[in-house]
């Protein structure tokens, strides 16, 4: 079943877990599904239908704008990450 | 090579094949951007930060600097600065490593700590706050001016086409995200079929803290449709390409050099048989030696160890 790892900051929706697992296979679907069994992440995950701008998700490390969206496939052992925005690096 | 001041010795640095690394049927090439004045990509963006404010009046002779910057550009406007006569003050992460706060008292930089926990975002705060509150410092702010992303454009990307004209895919890591949209764009105007892909690193949650996502910050400077993908890479992958790039290739590098090699690694199958990848390297690795990254031992071991200070 797909893993959905939880950034620290939301992981007080969690109970405080780390990482889930949620059936789907799409993002959307495994989302959904992740948001219907802590309704606390509707908030912070999503704008309306849409992703918030400041959270990146990512399907085996590659983020979902330049894949499919939502409906970007995800397979069995997939690891779908949500990551806040961070500003840095060698900067 | 003869020049009149260190302002003058930044860029046209060395575009470097990695024989050893690069996956079979391709070749991939470092921009060793260590080999800059300070040792940082950031000098080009230093300097353009400073000559475009001269140049369009925003900052008067014998004007304060004050810049967010956990470390590059800090030394390279202390550098830039220095030979142009402007006094500065950089905010930077409370964890930023010792060295790199030598390096800045050195060249007579004023320093300002921010939380850790907030990481970068929380010297962009504080330096936003310090700015509005007083009007007599100039803030250049590398993560919304457009001369960050202009340096990459005018410079980097023009040294890559003039080495590696048949450059098929660029990689670099996202900071401000400066080098991406700068040399993306060039390069796309060069031959549209240029991929860019962007290494985006995964910090540890000792970064992440606390923060409320509210904070969460995406640079004005960073234009996300230039990018065709955008990959993260974790402390661990990221450090095992670094380790390796020395021990077979005999380059010693920064950290966000492995992240972006582990990309240009991963992609190489997307792109033609032949194709020549050109990935960034920001740094070289004298300025992460007391982070404990290079030292020997159980690579998983070290990457968790120093997650939390590795990026900084």
């Amino acid at each position: 079943m797909p893993v959905v790892r939880i950034p620290t900051v939301l992981r007080k929706h969690t109970d405080g877990a780390a990482k889930i697992e949620v059936s789907g296979s799409d993002v959307g679907e495994v989302l959904r599904g992740l948001v219907a069994a802590h309704p606390g992440l509707s908030e912070q995950l999503f704008d309306g239908e849409k992703v918030r701008g400041f959270i990146n998700v990512y399907v085996d490390d590659e983020d979902i704008r330049y894949l499919d969206g939502l409906a970007s496939p995800v397979g069995a052992d997939a690891e779908i990450a949500l990551m806040p925005a961070v500003a840095g690096g060698a900067g | 090579m003869l020049l009149e001041d260190i302002s003058q010795a930044v860029g046209n640095t060395p575009l470097v094949g990695l024989p050893r690394l690069s996956p079979p049927g391709y070749r991939i090439y470092l921009k060793l951007e260590g080999h800059n004045p300070t040792g940082s990509v950031k000098d080009r963006v230093a300097k353009y930060l400073i000559e475009q404010a001269e140049v369009h009046g925003l900052l008067r002779p014998g004007q304060r600097v004050l810049e967010p910057t956990s470390g590059n550009t800090g030394i390279g406007l202390a550098a830039i600065c220095r030979v142009k006569g402007h006094p500065l003050t950089c905010v930077l992460p409370e964890n930023t490593s010792e060295e790199r706060r030598q390096l800045l008292e050195l060249f007579g930089v004023e320093l300002v700590l921010s939380p850790a926990s907030e990481g970068s975002n929380g010297s962009v705060r504080v330096a936003r706050e310090l700015a509005a509150a007083d009007p007599e410092l100039y803030m250049p702010f590398q993560y919304g001016n457009p001369a960050n992303a202009l340096a990459h454009y005018e410079t980097t990307a023009p040294e890559i086409i003039a080495d590696l004209p048949d450059v098929a895919a660029f990689v670099a890591g996202l900071g401000t995200g400066g080098s991406v949209t700068g040399v993306g764009k060039r390069l796309k105007r060069w031959n549209p079929q240029v991929k860019i892909f962007a290494a985006e690193p995964e910090y540890g949650d000792l970064v992440y803290g606390l923060r409320n996502l509210d904070e969460g910050y995406v640079p004005e400077v960073l234009d996300l449709s230039v990018l065709d993908s955008r990959i993260k890479v974790n402390s661990l992958r990221a450090l095992e390409w670094t380790r390796r790039l020395a021990e077979e290739e005999g380059i010693f590098a920064g950290v966000s050099t492995g992240a972006s090699l582990a990309v240009a690694v991963r992609v190489c199958d997307r792109l033609p048989t032949g194709s020549r990848i050109v990935a960034m390297s920001p740094d070289g690795g004298w300025k992460y030696l007391s982070t404990g990254a290079y030292e020997p031992g159980d690579v998983s071991q070290i990457a968790e160890r120093i997650s939390g200070v590795l990026w900084a």
